[in-house]
């Protein structure tokens, strides 16, 4: 078969490509012109203006349209807590709550996330008045070299949360039956956060605490 | 100061601060984000653009035509630097290749050029656009092919031999004749490769994510060819390294030269999937072993023979080197060869040598065990030795494994494992037991500290030692805290500069043990000196509770200050030591593991390590490095292999969807226990390395518990089930 150029797509194509592709056709307010095509090194690159409120503050920003929402957060607001350990979606170092769920900052463009509410490392708890999750990692020694913990807290803090919300996992046995805390519904629904340093049964007993005493 | 005889009482064993489980006092930075890493310096360089690296995609050749051309005209392209515009670059004293690549290409993914931009999504795009000509040139890259070829090391102690090891072998009772293979492993660390770096004048500083401060530091002047005086490397936190970042790599290079075209400051991480062909990895190794033993099991002969590969120029995995002291044997050999590969360079990472060592000797002890009809802990606690077996009339400074091995045993049920292979079945699951020494050696190395009593009563200690995640930061202010009598919270630390006095850095597991000795070097000096102002003899004198206390009388210590502060720089330098004495650290791995008789799916239920590794100087953070060490052991028993395209010379599954390391779902609750223990022949501070000890030997016992529960005994790592499946039981 020979291979297809044909990427016209059908208004029902959108509308099947579901909400994401929907924000993104939304989103961005196209601000300014310019090409790839070699124009010289003054010509600018297509940016967008988003706003945004991270951590309880409005931000209003103008980037360019492929500047994913990690990068936003580290380059643009200086916010360095949430960490880029792959850039692909594979390590989960990149971790943030928007508006309720956790998403892997790396994978979604900034410009995708108008009027979202983002939660990152910071908004949670800042040394000397942490997140009770924080303070859990400290007590436990959650982490060693530190560089995915950001994204281990705000995972956690997540997971805890789906499970409140009754938001069932690959290993939830009973999907009739309100979803549990469990040790394998824990390790199962952190699987996403990679810590090579090995910290995991120590992440475990940090979770632990804070969710029985969150019970 | 010297340390050339051992240790006596000195203020280190008050342990009022030191030995205790305190929480690390860089908690709070690493928890809430606010601890700054390498591509995070906004703060020092504001404004600095983005370097973007290109790697090669040929493995061996040379670049026939580089043009930059279009790369250079796309939007807010500030320079591409490639091999051409460089200028003339040298080869750091720890780097096998060449950082930057061309017109002679080394490896694969070995930089050709940076693209340095304005923002990162520009450089990234403008990246794409460097068209490279190659000339691919045939390479050797299938260890297992080229092993008739290997040659024997130049360097270091490739071949050792005691006794007639042939003729005992021949005339063993019971023998095992064995090869395992150990394949390429890729570090992984979470933190990518990552350096700022800025240019003043002819003077460059480099924000960088480096385990070894000095060595780098030489090493980048020796590679841009400017004095080592006008580097400055600064690395206060480092994203994991486990030997992936002792050296410089392409991400500091490509920065400086990046920086230096720009005429800007300029960050470079390296792409994830850059990492594990652009930088270095564990090499693959195929091992030979050999045991014979008496009907009762005592070894009377143990040989074990290595083959790995690295690029021209480099070095061999020194997977012999613990079968050369673990066990007992009058009759032994080990050798090591070497074959060039023309593979991404091969390096040291986590307990290189002894990782993959224990690998495949700790699979031959639970098989010649088997054969002699004994139970794997019994045998290992027959064939201890007390003394090198190869030159007996060297002691080992401490040697406590046969108490690990008990301890363990008892602690984890031991005797519940079933002696038949195979026979355990619980439902769907097929269970198992396994067992392992942990062993490796304990190196001592010169380091050196800075530390002043301030006018506020605050003590500072500098050091460009590094805190990879082993806990450095707490360990040093526990030790400075013990010896000036303060309560930990009033110790400022800090590390990773190349403006401070030199350290031992973070390497081979010596870090601990001797960073904190020098800090300890560092505060005696300043002992002396607050006692010379308090005018009170320092020897008798005891600090204690923020207080001098001599002659029956208190003197707050911030009186001594009271004229400005007091600075004391020394360091630690070591004697013979370490040759009158074997130092090592000991230890045992027992895990538990379920197969699932049907698919073969492995899952660990338990893991337990017991270690004798000299005074622990904080259990709380010497457990986070067994655990984290237990569990890249279980990486590497179950899933970690760079998978090496024999072809084009390259490893395929280079990011961390293909390269697989444990998740959370892989790993259970794990037991560390540590033996009451001090070692006054390692250093003043009685300690050992145990960070790589924790993970020497958790592969064998977790392929030997797969094997008690399957009865098929796999001698390839990783264990992964399509190396057993089609032999397990009938279901
Ligand atoms: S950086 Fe986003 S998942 Fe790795
Ligand atoms: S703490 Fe280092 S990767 Fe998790």
């Amino acid at each position: 078969m020979a291979p297809s150029n044909d990427w016209k797509f059908t208004r029902r194509d959108v509308l099947k490509m579901g909400a994401m592709s929907v924000t993104a056709l939304a989103a961005p307010r196209l601000v300014a012109g310019g090409s790839e095509s070699g124009l010289g090194a003054t010509s600018k690159p297509v940016t967008a203006k988003v706003g945004m409120e991270v951590n309880g503050a409005q931000q209003a920003l103008e980037l360019d349209t492929r500047t994913t929402l990690l990068d936003a957060l580290r380059e643009h607001m200086h916010l360095t807590g949430t960490k880029k350990g792959c850039d692909h979606g594979q390590c989960g170092a990149c971790t943030v709550i928007v508006d309720g769920r956790r998403i892997n900052s790396c994978l979604t463009l900034a410009v995708m996330h108008e009027g979202a509410k983002v939660t990152t490392i910071e908004g949670l708890g800042r040394p000397g008045s942490l997140h009770p999750m924080q303070a859990a990692f400290v007590k436990h020694d959650g982490y060693q070299c530190g560089y995915c913990t950001p994204g281990q807290i705000c995972s956690a803090v997540a997971v805890l949360d789906e499970i409140k919300a009754d938001i069932p996992s690959h290993v939830t046995g009973d999907l009739t039956a309100k979803a549990s805390f469990s040790r394998t519904e824990v390790r199962e629904r952190m699987s996403g956060n990679i810590c090579r340093c090995g910290a995991y049964s120590n992440i475990h007993d940090a979770i632990e605490e804070v969710a029985g005493g969150a019970a | 100061m010297k340390f050339d005889t051992p240790a006596t009482t000195n203020p280190i064993d008050r342990l009022k601060v030191v030995g205790k489980p305190v929480d690390r006092i860089d908690g709070p930075l690493k928890t809430t984000g606010t601890a700054p890493y390498a591509y995070e310096r906004h703060d020092v360089a504001p404004d600095h653009a983005y370097g973007y690296v290109v790697g090669s995609s040929i493995a061996k050749g040379r670049i026939v035509a580089i043009d930059t051309s279009k790369a250079r005209r796309a939007p807010g392209v500030l320079a591409v630097v490639t091999a051409q515009n460089a200028g003339k670059l040298g080869k750091g004293n720890f780097n096998t290749a060449r950082l930057l690549g061309g017109p002679d290409i080394e490896h694969y993914h070995q930089a050709v050029a940076v693209v340095v931009a304005e923002t990162f999504e520009q450089a990234r795009s403008a990246a794409q656009l460097v068209h490279v000509d190659y000339a691919r040139a045939k390479g050797t890259f299938d260890l297992a092919s080229a092993k008739g070829s290997a040659t024997k090391p130049k360097d270091g102690k490739p071949d050792t031999a005691v006794g007639d090891f042939d003729k005992a072998f021949a005339a063993s009772a019971v023998t095992l004749d064995a090869t395992y293979t150990t394949p390429d492993q890729s570090h992984a660390m979470m933190e990518p490769h990552a350096t700022i770096a800025a240019w003043e004048g002819d003077r460059l500083t480099l924000w960088t994510a480096n385990q070894m401060v000095d060595w780098s530091r030489g090493d980048v002047a020796k590679t841009l060819g400017i004095p080592k005086e006008n580097v400055r490397l600064v690395s206060p936190y480092i994203g994991g390294g486990f030997g992936g970042k002792l050296f410089v790599r392409a991400d500091a290079i490509m920065a400086a030269l990046g920086a230096r075209a720009a005429g800007r400051p300029v960050a470079v991480a390296l792409q994830r999937p850059l990492m594990m062909n652009n930088t270095t990895h564990r090499p693959a190794t195929i091992q030979r072993i050999r045991i014979g033993t008496s009907k009762e099991g005592k070894i009377d002969a143990i040989a074990h023979e290595s083959w790995s590969g690295d690029l021209p120029g480099g070095g061999p995995e020194t997977a012999v080197s613990q079968t050369r002291l673990l066990y007992a044997g009058p009759n032994r050999m080990t050798a090591m060869r070497l074959a060039v590969l023309d593979l991404p360079e091969g390096n040291a990472m986590r307990a290189p040598g002894e990782a993959p060592g224990m690998m495949a000797l700790e699979i031959a002890i639970d098989e010649i065990a088997e054969k002699v009809g004994m139970d794997p802990v019994e045998f290992r606690v027959l064939n201890d030795t007390q003394v090198d077996p190869e030159n007996p009339k060297r002691p080992f400074s401490q040697r406590r494994f046969v108490e690990c091995m008990r301890t363990g045993a008892k602690k984890f049920g031991w005797e519940r494992r079933a002696a038949r292979p195979g026979s355990v079945r619980e439902g769907r699951w097929l269970k198992g037991l396994g067992v392992a020494s942990a062993f490796r050696n304990n190196l001592v190395m010169k380091s050196a500290a800075r530390v002043r009593l301030e006018r506020s009563g605050r003590l500072v200690v500098e050091t460009d030692m590094t805190d990879i995640g082993t806990g450095s930061y707490t360990i040093i202010g526990q030790t400075a805290a013990e010896m000036l009598g303060l309560p930990l919270d009033r110790v400022d630390v800090r590390l990773g500069d190349s403006s401070f006095p030199v350290s031992a850095g973070s390497g081979g597991q010596w870090g601990g043990n001797s960073s904190t000795a020098g800090v300890y070097a560092a505060c005696v000096k300043l002992r002396e000196a607050i006692a010379q102002k308090l005018g009170v003899d320092a020897n008798t004198a005891v600090f204690d509770g923020g207080d001098v206390v001599a002659n029956d009388r208190r003197v707050p210590l911030t009186k001594a200050v009271a004229g400005g502060d007091i600075v004391a720089e020394d360091g630690m330098e070591y004697g013979d030591l370490d040759e009158r004495y074997q130092q090592s650290t000991f230890g045992a791995h027992f895990v538990e593991v379920r197969v699932d008789a049907a698919t073969g799916e492995i899952r660990i239920d338990r893991m337990l390590a017991v270690c004798a590794a000299g005074r622990i100087l904080n259990p709380k953070s010497a457990r986070s490095q067994v655990i984290g060490a237990m569990t890249m052991g279980v990486g590497a028993a179950l899933m970690e292999e760079l998978v090496v395209d024999k072809r084009l010379g390259f490893f395929v599954n280079h990011d961390l969807a293909l390269y697989e390391v444990p998740v959370h779902a892989d790993i259970p609750h794990q037991e560390v226990v540590f033996l009451d223990e001090t070692d006054p022949i390692s250093s003043p501070m009685k300690a050992k390395g145990v960070g790589e000890l924790g993970i020497c030997g958790v592969a064998a016992a977790v392929a030997n518990a797969v094997y008690n529960a399957t009865g098929v005994r796999v001698r390839d790592y990783p264990v992964t089930l399509d190396k057993f499946l089609d032999k397990l039981p009938p279901v």
